[in-house]
């Protein structure tokens, strides 16, 4: 059976498509890459609210929260290595301090942006945007589910970040499908181990709880799409109940889901824990499975994780 | 709006920078320097100029005030407190536990300040982008905006400068303290930004120069900024860091440095005249 693929920043395009036909204080603001972010969806539609600031991040997220103090709903744009790097001090001191209502859209996040190699790689976005006071974090899974985060994310106050991919990634989650910011969404039932993941990686969770159904073992897979807040009684309850756990991310595991996760089962269930995600190290160019199989962040390696960390809970 | 003559404007000047050296000297700490050299621009401003109403602070037509430079807020505190907005007695509270007064200003904690600052080389994308919000509500408001001539040094007050004059953004006016004056020496000495005048033009502003301790000459560089249109204004204000308090005057060292309890009694002395 063959699966649709999309770029989950075509939802993001979608999203804001959207939002612009029924909220009139919505803006989106670009760094010079409307087109790559499908920000300039929005612009075709909706040019007198669309403000392109060049090449220039660190006035973008000033512009945008100018803008928002001003009453409106500012979507700032561009890549999220730029976005959440470059300008992470305007972030921090002028909108969270603040609490500020922008909303801050990073796309290519992760290492399956492919060629343009590790310095357009976000690999520490998530871990930028999550230490932020106030800051809420997203990562959406497929292109559905991207649009709902977006949609999602002006409707409640306060600042935002949306990570979104480059590469087209299945479509698994449907339109029907449920979605509220800080609640995960426990996509397979099981009792042996639990997979919490985040981003496009959660589709490669979902076969490995094929791969592990076959030999015998019963894995719970939860699309952890929200950072922060983070479901912490989602989390706690897959302890309680699997024992063990894997997650899986496009990140750093260092400050990324894996530390989130792990921060709340330390504090009040330790169970064993392994980590998918990138290991301490930049990446390189490639095609995006190649990197995909070099950093160990496909399916098999999910597979492999879970037989881990099932003999640690074991011991 | 009741606005203030000539002489009651230097009188006020007088008692903001009497607050100025008070409070620092009160806290212990904080940047009197700086302040000091901004006091006639943001006097005229707050008591002349800016169409506000301390009792509404989120009055929607207000005027913005955006204080990138936030380290001096010991001015913009004195200013709010003389306007109404909190009691002046309050002003001793600066820098301590628990006050709405911080070392660098909280919107969340103060109301009528606009947006948090401190880090430096921010707050003109702020007001660009209170100028465009104003554009598509289609208000009327001004924003007003205090950079110091060491923050030119940022990177991100070009990009914004490029910003106000791409967008044509004439609600805008940048005030630039040029004390010629930062923690590390003069501005010219530490990273050179001169000649300032030419830089904005060329950026496509309009420039007014003052003497920045003139009050006519301030007042007449704000009617100037709001009857420019089409482009955003800059008003280089020439100051003088320290200014009123004659062992502060042009000395570096006093960028981030409060009175002890004698030097205090000069510098009031230097502001009011001895035995006032």
């Amino acid at each position: 059976m063959s699966i649709k693929m999309l770029p989950n920043r075509d939802g993001y395009g979608h999203g804001l498509i959207e939002l612009g036909a029924t909220n009139s204080e919505v803006v989106v603001l670009d760094a010079d890459l409307a087109k790559s972010t499908r920000s300039d969806w929005f612009a075709d539609k909706f040019p007198e609210r669309f403000f392109d600031l060049g090449i220039a991040e660190q006035d973008m997220l000033g512009t945008a929260a100018g803008l928002s103090l001003g009453g409106k709903i500012p979507f700032a744009t561009t890549y999220g290595v730029f976005v959440t790097g470059r300008a992470w001090d305007q972030i921090r001191t002028t909108i969270c301090y603040s609490e500020l209502n922008v909303k801050i859209a990073g796309a290519h996040g992760g290492i399956s942006v492919g060629p343009d190699g590790a310095t357009h790689q976000a690999l520490e976005d998530i871990a930028l945007m999550r230490v932020l006071p106030h800051m809420q974090v997203m990562v959406p899974c497929d292109a559905v589910e991207a649009k709902k985060a977006t949609i999602a994310a002006a409707s409640v106050k306060g600042p935002c970040y949306l990570r979104f991919a480059r590469e087209a990634t299945p479509v698994f989650t449907e339109e029907r499908d449920f979605f509220e910011i800080g609640k995960a969404n426990v996509l397979k039932e099981g009792m042996d181990v639990t997979i919490i993941a985040c981003g496009p990686i959660v589709y490669e969770a979902l076969l490995a709880n094929e791969q592990l159904a076959a030999m015998g073992i019963s894995a719970r897979v939860i699309n952890m799409h929200t950072i922060k807040p983070l479901d912490e009684a989602v989390v706690l309850q897959a302890a309680e109940e699997t024992k063990a756990i894997v997650t899986a991310e496009e990140h750093q595991v260092a400050g990324g889901l894996g530390s989130a996760v792990s921060e709340v089962l330390v504090k009040n269930k330790p169970v064993p824990v392994e980590m998918i995600g990138i290991q301490d190290t930049f990446g390189e160019s490639g095609t995006p499975e190649e990197l995909a199989v070099k950093y160990h962040l496909v399916a098999n390696d999910i597979v492999l994780a879970a037989q881990k960390v099932l003999a640690r809970k074991s011991k | 709006m009741y606005t203030q003559s000539l002489e009651e404007l230097k009188k006020s000047c007088k008692d903001v920078r009497g607050d100025i050296v008070r409070m620092t000297a009160a806290a212990g700490s904080g940047h009197p320097g700086g302040s000091l050299s901004a006091v006639e621009l943001m006097t005229a401003l707050y008591f002349n100029v800016m169409n506000h109403r301390p009792q509404e602070v989120a009055w929607p037509e207000r005027d913005r005030f955006i204080l990138s430079k936030g380290h001096v807020c010991p001015v913009l505190y004195s200013v709010m407190a003389r306007s109404g907005y909190f009691s002046v007695e309050e002003l001793l509270t600066l820098r301590t536990l628990g006050s709405k007064l911080q070392g660098h200003p909280s919107s969340k904690l103060l109301p009528g300040v606009e947006v948090s600052s401190g880090s430096l080389g921010q707050g003109l994308s702020i007001a660009n982008g209170l100028a465009l919000s104003a554009r598509l509500n289609k208000k009327g408001f001004r924003i007003y905006c205090l950079l110091g001539d060491g923050e030119l040094q940022e990177g991100q007050v070009w990009e914004a400068v490029m910003t106000a004059a791409h967008y044509k953004l004439d609600q805008v006016c940048a005030l630039v303290d040029y004390n010629n004056l930062q923690i590390d020496g003069t501005v010219e000495a530490v990273m050179g930004v001169a000649p300032l005048v030419e830089k904005w033009q060329s950026f496509n502003w309009h420039t007014i120069q003052i003497d920045g301790h003139d009050l006519s000459q301030v007042l007449a560089a704000y009617e100037e900024a709001k009857q420019t249109k089409g482009k955003p204004s800059v008003i280089i204000a020439t100051t003088v860091k320290g200014k009123g308090c004659s062992f502060m005057e042009n000395v570096a060292g006093w960028h981030g440095k409060s009175c002890n309890e004698k030097e205090l009694q000069i510098a009031l002395d230097d502001i009011y005249g001895k035995g006032n």
